[in-house]
């Protein structure tokens, strides 16, 4: 019994060192959000395409007045997510996590980030462009954007994050404070609770699989 | 016998001290007070001001200014009670975000905070207490 058990170490050990190299190389982000299947003829053949849920096309009003939209974030992955500039409960410790993410990838033109506004009413481009800087965003690389209260909270619901205007919260305004994943093909890859020590970690994790990622 | 039970009295009192302190001078009492004002800390200043004091960009200041601290000690809870509506300079920076106070909290609530943030980020030795805050608040403008 003693002789079968001596060569099975090592070869359990070469096994997993090799599992440990491929696993690496093979680790995918999931795809989040509804999905349907659509069937196509292509030849003669029916095939089944998966549609994934996408982030749709948008245009909002950036800190320098300008006007922003998805193709801006064209063949980038990049990170969004809601907030307001006096918001006094979740969002500071939110985008004290993210400006941690933006100063590691300062410079990347492969990632970028995106803040919209829930507080439509005060955040104007000037407000959003004073915050932006005491923050120390000085490149266009995260863009902070306001615009109406139906874009903008009607786009809240595509990245899954819940908004809402409600007197009773600290604030004025209720909302997740999710740092949205999104990739090049403008799916959502991931979802981590901004104020989360943890989650905040696997998202600088993540996001170094999703730039290896073949789009 | 009896000498020996003061000797280890003695001894547990030495091992409370400095268990409950992380700074070798400060009383057990002023570590008591640290030990609440830092659950209140996280509650209502952490989210602006970080876990370690150090504020966030020129948004909001740090709080490790023990210069600050020691000239304007006199007027610290009534900043933490109503706010602050006027610039600060901490380490010679200005910010001139306003800052909203925290009403709801009592005067020992705010001794406890304050003893937390003095001692932790500051080099103060000593705990706030509610007469001083009392005092202080008296005077708020």
């Amino acid at each position: 019994m003693a002789g079968y058990r001596t060569p099975y170490l090592p070869v359990c050990i070469v096994a997993l060192l090799l599992s440990a190299c491929t696993g690496r190389n093979n680790k995918k982000l999931p795809i989040i959000g509804e999905r349907e299947a659509v069937e196509r003829v292509v030849d003669g053949k029916t095939v089944v395409d998966t549609l994934y849920h996408q982030i749709p096309a948008f245009t909002f009003l950036n800190q320098d007045s300008t006007i922003i939209t998805d193709k801006d974030f064209e063949n980038k992955v990049y990170v969004a997510n809601f907030f307001f500039t006096h918001c006094p409960s979740i969002c500071p410790t939110m985008q004290r996590n993210l400006l941690k993410v933006y100063e590691k990838y300062k410079g990347n033109d492969k990632l970028a980030f995106l803040s919209h506004s829930i507080d439509f009413k005060y955040d104007s481009p000037s407000v959003l462009k004073s915050y932006a800087t005491k923050l120390g965003v000085d490149n266009a690389q995260w863009q902070f954007v306001t615009g109406s209260k139906k874009d903008i909270y009607g786009i809240s619901e595509k990245y899954l994050v819940y908004t809402k205007e409600d007197a009773s919260a600290p604030g004025g305004y209720d909302h997740q404070g999710y740092l949205v994943l999104i990739d090049q093909q403008k799916r959502i890859r991931g979802a981590y609770d901004g104020t989360n020590e943890e989650q905040v970690a696997q998202l600088f994790t993540d996001l170094e699989i999703l730039l290896q990622e073949r789009p | 016998m009896q000498k020996k039970i003061r000797s280890l009295a003695v001894i547990g009192l030495g091992i409370a001290v400095i268990a409950f302190s992380c700074q070798p001078n400060v009383s057990i009492q002023t570590a008591q007070y640290a030990v609440n004002g830092q659950k209140l800390y996280q509650t209502h200043c952490q989210n602006c001001h970080g876990a370690k004091g150090e504020g966030l960009g020129a948004l909001y200041p740090p709080l490790t200014d023990t210069v600050y601290q020691r000239e304007n000690r006199h007027r610290l809870a009534c900043i933490v009670k109503f706010g602050l509506n006027e610039p600060v300079s901490i380490h010679g920076e200005t910010y001139d975000g306003p800052m909203p106070g925290v009403p709801q909290l009592s005067p020992i609530e705010i001794a406890y905070i304050l003893t937390y943030i003095t001692t932790r980020f500051g080099n103060s030795n000593d705990n706030f207490t509610q007469e001083e805050v009392k005092k202080g608040l008296a005077s708020c403008k």
